[in-house]
């Protein structure tokens, strides 16, 4: 009986993992607050990268700023790797990263073990 | 609590765990520690809270973005261990607290260990950028005062003493000394300067004094422009990480599913009690380590490019580390990568004066390498050039202009075709040109007058070099819009295999196309009119003497202007791939072995791991990695010897 049992809750999980990491689920992309001349946007470090994508307009100077919230080696870094960028999050509760915003494109960002991804457009 | 660092974490946690150590160690003679299920709950929930905590919460942030990663398999791990003790310890069964104490605190240690060796990894950088001097004695008002580096402006007159460091780049303007530019160049022989020459930031002055005025500041010195070049290599991607790109998105979800089964197949079919198969299923969660495979490209990345710029090797990224590796010919521009690039005037056959002569009145206002060869001839003969009228240039011929009212004439042995010359003088052109010296005529009223022999002699590592190449099965290309004769001398000279001669510049590049047809082609040039060629090429390397257009358009660039860089280039990126491949192996078959090991498949044969040896093995595999990678600080290349201490020191 409790064999049975384990097994139809072992299917269950099985299946609710597969639909949860694998199925489709969107998220919202972030954008900046303008400032003055500058434009700002915030990415939440905890378990990830909250948003995952910023979206910055081209032509006026841009900065991302990495809110550290995670305490584990995981997130440590932040890699901005077209942009020459390997930061220490732990240094400081607020690390900022300046995007040059001269062209529109994209910048992909992720973890020092290129575990987690996230990405800034410019447009 | 929050503000611990990981180290602070790791000797609590080690601390806590001690009288759970004890009693491990003393199972085999049957002792059992007064108290113990209540030690152990107490202590195991303090761990909880300083060690595995952060876990939990990262990854319960993970999970809500429908993500998971390493930190989802130690709070699952722990956690699962955790509570089911807590509930054993309620209903009197036998209690697993040591489970979750010691996952939780080997996992803490391979990270602190993993976060050091990482920040040594990196060191190569903070190296180079500690190698700027912080002031610099420059004129100001007639007077050398210190003024602060950023300060320094370009034009400033600035003054180094003997065992200085020079502060900025620049060209000297008095005095004469011995520099040490191994920090930049790997060259450890000690170059001497006088005026006129240009000194490099951070390059150590020997005994003479100088002083210099600064060309570039900042920014646009070249250790700025080495270490920012370092940086941007040292974070590139390489193709091959594609791969664990793609395995990183499944792998921890994979895992989980694998760790149901196995605790579904234990106690469901195999009879298992249901305490065995959790701990096959907290063991399986805890063994698998998607770190290793993540670490096991950039790390080895960062080192070997690290590495290569200490010699001299500017390796811009991954992609160009990763592409060398399937070089099959390697294609040399001639003049200035070759051969040192400075031609001179060897042979003057005829009327030495009037050919000089005629050929300086022609060739004064031309900017082309012969022609400065040919002027400063004429100068240390003193030859003086006349005016000329007409001064029309012949493409791809030469030039030709009106002297004294006669047609004069100086160029290649195209122009034969309109132009008449002796059977001797024929002769003699051949010669020369087998003699590796490019022939000009000069040529006066329709008729030759004479010939200018004019050599660029190869540059004395270059025959080296090019044997290197070859003893590493790599096939030799040179190009070069010089005749055949001359380019042939030149290619026998150094050892070059096949020569395509008579290239005109844009042509440069349609033949790096033609030989990639037979496989990859590294091209190494420093001409402006190499930058397509650079370009084009799998791999471009760029010679550092050469034009900013050509640094630009390389993918490796060589600080110093000699060609066996390109066989270090080649040794240091095949040692740094390889390596990279060795790691990837190494992740990918500890998980492939490890997970099945903890999931109990070789229970049959005896073999059979707790959870707390499969975390020690997780923290293990990531740290084994780095190390690997570090190891590259070691390797032999190229016949230099490997950095000496320099990743030993603590981060």
């Amino acid at each position: 009986m409790g064999q049975m049992l384990a097994l139809i809750i072992g299917i269950i999980l099985i299946i609710a993992i597969l639909w949860w990491f694998f199925g489709k689920h969107t998220e919202q992309a972030g954008d900046a607050s303008v400032n003055g001349h500058v434009q700002e946007a915030t990415v939440v470090v905890k378990g990830g990268y909250s948003p995952s994508t910023v979206v910055l307009k081209k032509g006026m100077p841009g900065k991302v700023n990495f809110d550290m919230k995670d305490s584990t080696a995981c997130l440590s870094h932040v890699v901005f790797s077209k942009l020459g960028v390997d930061e220490d999050l732990t240094k400081q509760p607020v690390t900022t990263v300046n995007i040059p915003t001269d062209k529109s494109g994209e910048y992909d960002f992720a973890c020092g073990m290129d575990m987690f991804h996230g990405k800034v457009i410019v447009k | 609590m929050k503000h611990l660092t990981s180290i602070q974490r790791f000797w609590i946690s080690f601390v806590l765990v001690i009288p759970m150590l004890i009693q491990m160690l003393a199972m085999p003679f049957h002792w059992m520690m007064p108290g113990y299920t209540w030690i152990a709950f107490i202590t195991t929930t303090l761990i909880m809270l300083v060690a595995a905590w952060p876990y939990w919460t990262s990854a319960w942030a993970a999970f809500k973005h429908h993500n998971a990663n390493m930190n989802t398999l130690v709070a699952i791990g722990t956690s699962i261990a955790y509570f089911y003790s807590l509930f054993a310890m309620i209903t009197g069964r036998p209690v697993y607290f040591e489970s979750a104490a010691f996952i939780s605190v080997f996992v803490l240690l391979g990270d602190t260990m993993e976060e050091r060796m990482h920040n040594n990894a990196s060191n190569a950088l903070k190296k180079l950028l500690d190698l700027q001097v912080k002031s610099a004695e420059v004129l100001r008002d007639g007077k050398f005062v210190q003024v602060p580096l950023d300060q320094v402006q370009v034009g400033d007159i600035i003054q180094v003493k003997p065992g200085q460091k020079v502060p900025v780049d620049g060209v000297i303007t008095s005095g004469k000394t011995t520099l040490d530019e191994s920090m930049i160049t790997g060259e450890s022989m000690p170059v001497t300067k006088k005026v006129g020459d240009d000194v490099v930031g951070s390059t150590i002055n020997g005994d003479g004094a100088i002083q210099f005025r600064a060309t570039k500041v900042g920014k646009d010195t070249m250790l700025s422009q080495i270490v920012e070049m370092v940086k941007k290599a040292q974070t590139s991607h390489a193709p091959i990480q594609n791969l664990t790109d793609k395995i990183s998105g499944f792998f921890v979800p994979t895992v989980l599913i694998i760790a149901i089964a196995t605790f579904v197949i234990w106690y469901s079919f195999l009879g298992a009690t249901l305490v065995q198969a959790m701990l096959f299923a907290v063991a399986v969660i805890v063994i698998a380590c998607p770190c290793a495979l993540g670490l096991a490209t950039p790390t080895a990345l960062m080192v070997g490019t690290g590495r290569a710029a200490k010699m001299g090797v500017l390796i811009k990224d991954g992609q160009a580390l990763e592409e060398i590796n399937d070089v099959k010919t390697v294609v040399f521009d001639k003049t200035g990568t070759i051969t040192v690039g400075k031609p001179t005037v060897t042979d003057i056959i005829g009327d030495q004066d009037q050919v000089l002569r005629v050929a300086a009145s022609l060739e004064a206002s031309s900017e082309h390498p012969l022609a400065k060869a040919v002027m400063n001839a004429a100068k240390e003969k003193m030859v003086e050039p006349q005016t000329v009228a007409d001064f029309t240039a012949v493409e791809g011929k030469g030039v030709q202009a009106v002297i004294d009212g006669q047609q004069a004439f100086v160029g290649n042995d195209k122009l034969l075709t309109d132009y008449q010359i002796s059977a001797g003088m024929k002769q003699q052109m051949a010669t020369l040109q087998d003699e590796a010296k490019t022939v000009v005529l000069v040529g006066l009223a329709k008729q030759v007058i004479g010939l200018i022999a004019i050599q660029d002699a190869p540059k004395p590592s270059s025959a080296q070099a090019i044997a290197d190449l070859k003893a590493r099965g790599l096939k030799t290309v040179m190009l070069t819009g010089d005749n055949e004769r001359v380019a042939n001398a030149i290619a026998k000279e150094v050892g070059i295999d096949q020569v395509i001669a008579n290239v005109l510049p844009n042509e440069k590049a349609e033949h790096v196309k033609a030989l990639e047809q037979d496989g990859k082609v590294a091209f190494v040039g420093d001409g402006i009119n190499d930058a397509p060629a650079l370009t084009t090429a799998n791999v471009g390397i760029a010679m550092g003497s050469g034009t900013d257009i050509a640094i630009e358009s390389g993918s490796i660039v060589l600080v110093q202007n000699d060609l066996r860089g390109v066989v270090k280039a080649i040794d240091i990126s095949k040692k740094t791939f390889s390596r990279i491949k060795l790691n990837l192996f190494w992740a990918l078959i500890y998980n492939v072995i490890g997970v099945p090991i903890a999931a109990g498949v070789f229970v049959g044969f005896g073999l059979q791991l707790s959870p707390e040896f499969a975390a020690l093995a997780m923290a293990f595999s990531s740290v084994s990695v780095v190390t690997s990678s570090l190891l590259l600080n070691r390797a032999k290349i190229g016949g230099t010897e490997p950095v000496a201490g320099s990743d030993s020191q603590p981060a």
